[in-house]
């Protein structure tokens, strides 16, 4: 298996690093502080391969709190919000596109 | 329904300790990912988009009253209200953390319920025939040899970590309603001219991002020989299946490669020297699993009870009972299928209130059994026709008796991008503007036996290739695009489908499958050519013309 | 590396030789299968007792010859995921009867203790320390078999039967 870490870096445009919290599964993102956070909002944007290799590089060492971090594209509006950059992104912070079976 | 004994439950007791272990050493750290990824899919755990994916096995299809209320605590307690039927005799929980995985696989345990080897490279669960032990004219009851099947390859010393995951199917009957000739190795009992039971094997069928339909490697094998062919398939397979490129590590790819000529050789020359092994089953064994199926015991009843000629004035209970029951080997009874393709709903989801709603219909009308289907609906196989109305009105008022079994919203669909980190594009909701449009149940009659299959991407857990109406989602530029194929089938005579030309963006899809069933019903010879028939006779091209003319 | 043999961790009396270093005469080595092949002849005259690494893309049939040598065969588990290495040990002790060492070595982990005892092998080159010392009761995980293999442990099949023909017996 490549590590997340050999792969190249590419990045088109801000981007934040996420991936699912090992106990539970959730997903969560990585923050500025060093830390992770279920919201999106509290996400450490970056805009340089660079940024994002170092951002992802500590994120991939804390391999007990969290597995699968990836880089993920956003959009940052110009209000500064931040939004998923693309359907999956989209799907995994706001959930599925369809009515649950049994609603939440 | 099979029993476990104090050795069956006492290794699922074991599986779940160790797991316990595992799962405990994972999260202190102890266990790195990458070291605990193996461990975790061979008890059926994934990590999906929004959270862990818990698989859990229903071997064969079968399950018990007391199992399916099981499943559906699981669903409440440990979950979100509600679970996955898969392609697989599986049923899949979509919400489930890590750390509360070796309770709810306790507390399966206790019920003869397990997720070993749902994930993973090695062997999976063997699936079967749904109506195993009540189809008219099987041959005999294929789940007896499933479960030796199921014992021989679970926990397997030299078989766990194969080049890729391996899949059995077992059918009985002359219909195939097992898709053997879409798994690793498909097996069709039937007995030779002596009457002795044994197997047509079948290897190297698949689906995925290159379909094969699964080759005879062997005319017979006989039931004694069973255990020590399939080890020698598994052996040389396990020694030389390519472990270089993930997409090229199936069996069908070895079996190509060779050639199923050399590859049959290889395999007879193993087994050649094993086959007086310790893995030669002698009968004892096989009535020894026999002898803890049981089966119900039937009362004479009539065919046609007062009950059912009182209740054939209620069109809508007569659409239901000419779509969703089927012949039962005993007079008097019938098979009865319970769609999980409810109008506008997800295919194969069941909440945990309707699972314990169906497990009490089971006690009181099918003797305590349900089964699985590859379809992803369930089945009742033990309903006395007289019983047919009554039943009918529970069915109705939980949701599951949408009189459209085997119809054009009787779909498979993989749970795709709403769920899947696989996944291209998205299949439920393909799935749910399809069973909108075909919502007329007259419209669909009219249309007759038609299987959409939609898959989020090219794995194809949907089993798009073998859909007679096949729906493949992939990303071009970021945005979802499905691509349609017409003619494959999953049956005896399965064949994989025809792609029609480029891909159509999400919002199309559903506008050209009707296009298509238009065309079929423009065309068709008779009103009881079948849309598959009509396809074969006709090939692709027609349909082609009419999806394509104005777009 | 733990070396755990016999069932508990033990000295590993083999020195790992490599292919361009110098032959001790005396001494027990392991080498790897191109070096064992290339010099059989010679390595029949050493005094020492003989080991060979044998990768596990190579057919075990290429070794049969000279298993009467050996004293130690180390089959290799490149990664866990890998599990070539469990058929090749089963062919070697139950079909060509080899009874000497037959090592795990690689990314041996604690997870696949069981398996590989039950394929045949009775050392293992255990990658941490913590599997090695979790040998004993890792190994006692389970008391249930579905499979036959030459470790001899009875199956549940097996069993079933015993247990009928003694509930017959008692009839």
């Amino acid at each position: 298996m490549t590590s997340p870490l050999q792969q190249k870096i590419k990045i088109t445009g801000p981007s934040v690093v996420t991936a699912n919290r090992t106990w539970d599964g959730i997903v969560i993102w990585r923050t500025a502080a060093q830390g992770w956070s279920a919201e999106l909002s509290d996400a450490a944007v970056v805009r340089t391969a660079d940024d994002a290799r170092a951002l992802l590089a500590e994120s991939v060492a804390d391999d007990v709190g969290a597995i699968g971090a990836y880089i993920a594209p956003v959009d940052v509006r110009d209000t500064g919000t931040v939004k998923p950059g693309n359907l999956r992104e989209h799907i995994r912070s706001a959930g599925v596109t369809i009515d649950l079976p049994v609603p939440a | 329904m099979y029993a476990y004994d104090e050795l069956d439950r006492t290794l699922i007791n074991e599986r779940v300790s160790e797991f316990r272990d595992q799962v405990k050493r994972r999260l202190s750290g102890e266990l790195t990912e990458d070291e605990f990824k193996m461990l975790r899919l061979q008890n059926g755990v994934y990590l999906q988009l929004h959270a862990y994916m818990f698989r859990v096995a229903i071997p064969y299809g079968t399950l018990s009253s007391e199992q399916l209320r099981r499943l559906a605590h699981v669903a409440r307690k440990y979950d979100r209200g509600y679970g996955h039927f898969t392609t697989r005799q599986n049923i899949q929980f979509n919400w489930i953390k890590l750390a509360e995985l070796p309770d709810a696989l306790a507390d399966l345990a206790d019920v003869g319920i397990h997720a070993m080897q749902t994930s993973g490279n090695n062997t999976r669960n063997v699936t079967s025939d749904q109506w195993a032990g009540v189809a008219p004219g099987e041959i005999e009851d294929p789940r007896i040899w499933s479960e030796l099947l199921r014992q021989y390859t679970t926990l397997h010393p030299e078989f766990s970590f194969l080049p890729r995951k391996f899949k059995f199917a077992i059918t009985a009957s002359e219909h195939d309603r097992a898709a053997i000739k879409v798994h690793d190795i498909g097996l069709r009992l039937y007995k030779n001219a002596a009457g002795e039971t044994g197997f047509e094997v079948l290897v190297g069928g698949g689906l995925g991002r290159t379909p094969f339909i699964g080759k005879t490697i062997k005319q017979f094998v006989h039931g004694h020989d069973l255990l020590s062919y399939v080890e020698a398939i598994l052996r040389v397979y396990n020694q030389y299946g390519r472990r270089d490129n993930i997409y090229k590590a199936r069996i069908k790819i070895l079996v190509h490669e060779l050639g199923i000529e050399k590859f049959a050789r290889e395999v007879e020359e193993e087994w050649l020297q094993m086959r007086d092994s310790a893995l030669a089953i002698d009968d004892a064994v096989i009535e020894d699993i026999r002898s803890r199926f049981t089966y119900p015991a039937y009362e004479q009843l009539p065919h046609m009870p007062d009950e059912l000629k009182k209740a054939a004035h209620d069109p809508h209970f007569e659409a239901w009972r000419k779509n969703s029951t089927f012949p039962h080997k005993v007079p008097g009874y019938a098979i009865v299928v319970l769609s999980l393709k409810p109008v506008g709903g997800p295919p194969g989801d069941a909440t945990a209130d309707q699972m314990d709603a169906i497990a009490d219909l089971a006690d009181r009308y099918s003797f305590g059994e349900i089964r699985v289907g590859h379809e992803q609906n369930l089945a009742l196989p033990h309903v006395a026709r007289r019983d047919l109305p009554a039943l009918w009105k529970a069915l109705d008022k939980i949701g599951v008796a949408t009189p459209n079994v085997n119809l054009v919203s009787d779909i498979i669909a993989c749970p795709g991008l709403d769920y899947c980190s696989l996944a291209n594009a998205r299949s439920i909701p393909i799935a749910q503007e399809l069973t909108r449009r075909f919502a007329n149940h007259d419209t669909a009659n009219l249309i007759g036996r038609l299987h959409v299959n939609i898959s989020g991407c090219i794995n194809a857990c949907g089993h798009h290739h073998v859909g007679h109406i096949g729906i493949l989602g992939v990303e071009k530029n970021g945005e979802e695009f499905y691509q349609i194929t017409v003619g494959g089938r999953a049956d005896e005579k399965a064949e994989v489908g025809t792609l029609i030309g480029p891909a159509v963006p999400y919002g199309e899809v559903a506008n050209v499958v009707e296009d298509i069933v238009e065309a079929y019903l423009a065309l068709r010879a008779r009103p009881d050519e079948l849309f598959i028939d009509a396809v074969k006779r006709l090939g692709v091209e027609p349909f082609r013309e009419r999806v394509y003319a104005t777009r | 590396m733990p070396l755990v043999r016999g069932g508990k961790i033990a000295a590993d009396a083999f020195v790992h030789v490599a292919d361009d270093a110098e032959m001790p005469d005396d001494g027990a080595i392991l080498i790897s299968a191109a070096r064992f092949l290339g010099e059989a002849e010679a390595l029949s005259r050493r005094a020492g007792r003989t080991g060979v690494s044998w990768p596990n893309d190579r057919d075990v049939d290429d070794l049969v010859p000279w298993l009467d040598r050996l004293a130690v065969v180390a089959l290799v588990f490149p990664n866990f995921r890998d599990g070539r290495a469990y058929s090749q040990a089963r062919m070697l002790r139950e079909r060509h009867g080899y009874r000497g060492e037959l090592r795990a070595t690689g990314q041996v982990l604690r997870d696949q203790f069981v398996f590989m005892l039950r394929a045949g092998f009775d050392a293992f080159e255990v990658r941490k320390e913590s599997d090695a010392e979790a040998f004993a009761a890792t190994v006692k995980r389970y008391s249930v078999f579905y499979q036959p293999t030459g470790d001899g442990r009875i199956t549940a099949l097996h069993r079933r039967m015993q247990l009928r023909h003694s509930e017959n017996a008692g009839q």
